[in-house]
């Protein structure tokens, strides 16, 4: 079945994505990884709901209902940072730290 | 509930609170209204009182037996104890009802003119009327509780009125010592609330004396216990050895506050507690002995100290430590009507005595408030040959002297000739009380001497006041005289409350009070005292107050003093007495400087700085500091740090569950 290899993808699509998190700095890049986690993610339901009934495809659904809320708020934000620092790099989004 | 005016009972409390409310919001609002405070100060009382005749009259309508009781509402109500508020109506609460409205009022109108000048005015008169508010808790109370309230709440305002000039840090500290000798006796008074629970699983009155005699064994280590506690309490309250020294100090107060609280009504709830509980106190031979024993031996003792007392209030309070040494005498010996009787004359007389020296000591401060001088307005050094300028006031002294001392016909001339019998009597077949009986008898000596005293030196003789300031002594006003000369015909009169068999009187005051003291004149059998030598014992009584009078007038030479500024020390005895027996500085060695030392040096230096504040707040503070300082690496301010941790904790999360 495809059941395999589809979980094999999700599973490496996911492992970038948190790579990408990790070690760009970059913010746009960061949150594309961070989409990509959750397509990750939306690929394992879909691939498991084969066999596990329609609750998989459903919860699809809401996932990228709630992936296209966060990027909208998302892109905002990293607007608003540009706009303050003119740079998107997380290198200089250090307020939390003092001095 | 009767159906007759007894049922408002409530009403006397409340009008005295009413009087606190108002009185206290003008304090608040309008603190120079001084003719409303006036009106509804002493016009609250007066009603009060009135309400209090009225309801007499209703209860002698009843000829009830037995005490009737009013439950309010239920108050404490845990398991078997059930506390309500109640109050009790009967022949001993009512005549302490009429006994502190009554005096009450005259001494509320006496402040009228007194306090005048004050600016404090209507404070005054709202710590007065919430005084009275609690005396009469204190005396309707139902229950040993309720009558708690009331007893600590008389304390309270004593507290506040000794007080009351609080700028001076001698009379703050006067109020501090007042109320920390009575929680002392407090402590006493509690725990025999918790035992008379234990023993009789009620604290009501009426229950607790019925269970008494078949719940507590007579003379037993119950009872004997329990009635030494309430003793302690008592010896607080009512200023008796041990616990006396704050009295003298709470001359500190206004004079009309030393006459209504330390004098007329406060401290005789001692007197009251013993009278209230006399079954209990009938049960245990051992805790009467010593009632009657420490009363007697504080008649005698504040008696000696009295004789050299300069300071006009502090003679007087010396005198009232000493008569209620007589009324402990009284009920110690089984003579509850003697000691309420003495308690009824005594508020009568020792009221007229402070108040006119209250009238004394406000023309005094009068004549060096006009001469701009700072003399002491109270030393009997500075007056002399005040019955020139004060007739009035002398004569009502004069009779209330009498009184006190027990010269026939005055009222204190039966109240401690009635003691004083009682004592004699109970000698016989307990000696201890022929010991008592002869305290007594020298306090008479005593009393009659220091009062003559008083009077010789304050009234006659030439005037020591001084040149300028004799041309501004006057005679009271008529709202301040007025008072004076009720009293002094109450002083003069009051001794037909209870004039004995022996002067074919009908005894009235012994036949009212016959359904309270009826449980303990069965357990104290009365000793028959023939005719003849009770004849005797008034003999000797008269005798000794004449000699105590005349004594002094003869002994005392008033022109040899010299004013306060200028008077040379005393020596030898004299300094003892003059020093009232060193007593405060050993109190203040004893109890004082080593719970000083304790709470100094162990309490605040080692436990509180060293152990609580430097290991415990401060180590617990430094703890944190260096536990954050050594963990401050982990926040480097990086996003990226932070995401990676999370991942590793996620990793580690997932390992843990997974493998």
């Amino acid at each position: 079945m495809l059941l395999n290899p589809a979980l094999l993808i999700s599973a490496v699509l996911f492992t970038i994505g948190v790579a990408g998190v990790l070690f760009r700095r970059n913010a746009i890049v960061i949150f594309m990884c961070v989409e990509l986690m959750l397509n990750a993610v939306n690929l394992t339901f879909v691939a498991l709901a084969q066999n596990l009934g329609m609750g998989g495809q459903v919860f699809v659904f809401f996932v990228m209902a709630v992936a296209a809320a966060e990027a909208a708020v998302g892109l905002a934000i990293i607007l608003a940072v540009y706009r303050h620092k003119q740079s998107v790099s997380l290198q200089n989004m250090n307020l939390l730290k003092d001095g | 509930m009767t159906g007759s005016f007894v049922d408002f009972i409530w009403l006397a409390p409340a009008l005295a609170l009413l009087g606190f409310v108002l009185n206290g919001t003008i304090a608040f609002v309008r603190p120079n209204a001084k003719t409303l405070v006036s009106v509804i100060g002493a016009g609250v009382l007066l009603v009060a009182f009135a309400v209090a005749l009225a309801v007499f009259s209703a209860f002698l309508g009843l000829h009830a037996e037995e005490a009737v009781v009013f439950r309010y509402w239920s108050w404490i109500p845990v398991g078997t104890l059930q506390i309500d508020v109640a109050f009790q109506v009967d022949q001993l609460s009512l005549v302490m009802l009429l006994v502190v409205t009554g005096v009450g009022s005259l001494i509320h109108l006496f402040s009228v003119g007194y306090m005048k000048d004050d600016p404090g005015y209507a404070r005054y008169f709202a710590y007065l009327n919430l005084f009275v508010f609690f005396m009469l808790v204190l005396v309707l109370g139902a229950s040993f509780p309720v009558m708690f309230v009331g007893w600590e709440g008389v304390g309270l305002c004593s507290y506040l009125l000794i007080g009351f000039w609080y700028g001076d840090a001698a009379n703050a500290n006067a109020g501090r010592k007042a109320f920390i000798m009575n929680r002392i006796g407090d402590f006493g008074f509690m725990v025999a609330m918790f035992m008379i629970f234990w023993a009789t699983g009620s604290l009501d009155f009426a229950t607790v004396f019925a269970h008494a005699p078949t719940a507590l064994v007579p003379g037993g280590v119950a009872v004997t216990a329990i009635t030494l506690f309430l003793f302690l309490g008592c010896t607080g309250k009512s200023a008796q050895i041990p616990l006396y020294t704050w009295l003298p100090d709470a001359m500190a107060g206004p004079t009309p506050v030393s006459a209504l609280i330390h004098a007329a009504t406060m401290v005789t709830a001692g007197v009251y507690l013993v009278a209230r509980c006399n079954l209990l106190f009938a049960m245990a031979p051992i805790s009467s002995e010593v009632v009657a024993g420490v009363g007697a031996l504080t008649a005698l003792f504040a008696a000696t100290i009295a004789l050299k007392q300069w300071d006009i209030k502090k003679v007087l309070a010396y005198s009232t430590v000493s008569q209620l040494g007589y009324m402990f005498l009284a009920v110690g010996t089984g003579a509850i009507t003697g000691g309420i009787f003495h308690l009824a004359t005594h508020a009568f007389f020792k009221a007229l005595l402070f108040l006119g020296s209250g009238s004394v000591i406000f023309a005094m401060h009068r004549a060096y408030h006009h001469t701009h001088s700072h003399e002491d307005a109270q030393d009997m050094r500075n007056m002399g040959g005040l019955s020139r300028y004060m007739p009035w006031t002398t004569a009502v002294m004069w009779i209330a002297t009498l009184a006190i001392a027990g010269i026939p016909p005055l009222a204190g001339f039966f109240s401690k000739d009635e003691i004083l019998a009682a004592a004699n009597a109970r000698g016989h077949a307990e000696p201890a009380w022929l010991v008592f009986w002869g305290f007594g008898l020298v306090a008479a000596l005593l009393t009659a001497f220091y009062m003559t005293r008083l009077m010789l030196y304050t009234f006659y003789g030439p005037n020591r006041t001084g040149e300028k300031e004799q041309a501004h002594l006057h005679e009271a006003p008529w709202i301040m005289t007025g008072p004076l000369l009720v009293l002094a015909v109450l002083s003069a009169a009051g001794g037909l409350l209870n004039v004995p068999e022996l002067f074919h009187g009908g005894a009235r005051l012994r036949h009212w009070l016959e359904p309270i003291t009826q449980p303990s004149a069965t357990l104290i059998p009365e000793v028959p005292v023939s005719a003849s030598s009770e004849w005797l014992l008034v003999g000797i009584a008269v005798a000794i107050a004449v000699i105590g009078i005349v004594g002094a007038w003869r002994l005392l030479k008033p022109d040899r003093l010299v004013p306060a500024r200028s008077a040379p020390e005393e020596r030898g005895f004299a300094r003892v007495l003059k020093n009232k027996w060193y007593v405060d500085e050993l109190y203040d060695f004893l109890f004082v400087r080593p719970l000083v030392w304790f709470s100094r040096v162990v309490l605040w230096q080692e436990i509180d700085q060293r152990i609580v504040d430097s290991a415990g707040v401060n180590g617990a503070a430094r703890g944190a500091r260096a536990l954050g300082w050594a963990n401050r690496w982990l926040q480097t301010g990086q996003v990226g740090t932070y995401v990676a941790v999370f991942v590793i904790g996620v990793l580690l999360v997932l390992w843990r569950a997974l493998g």
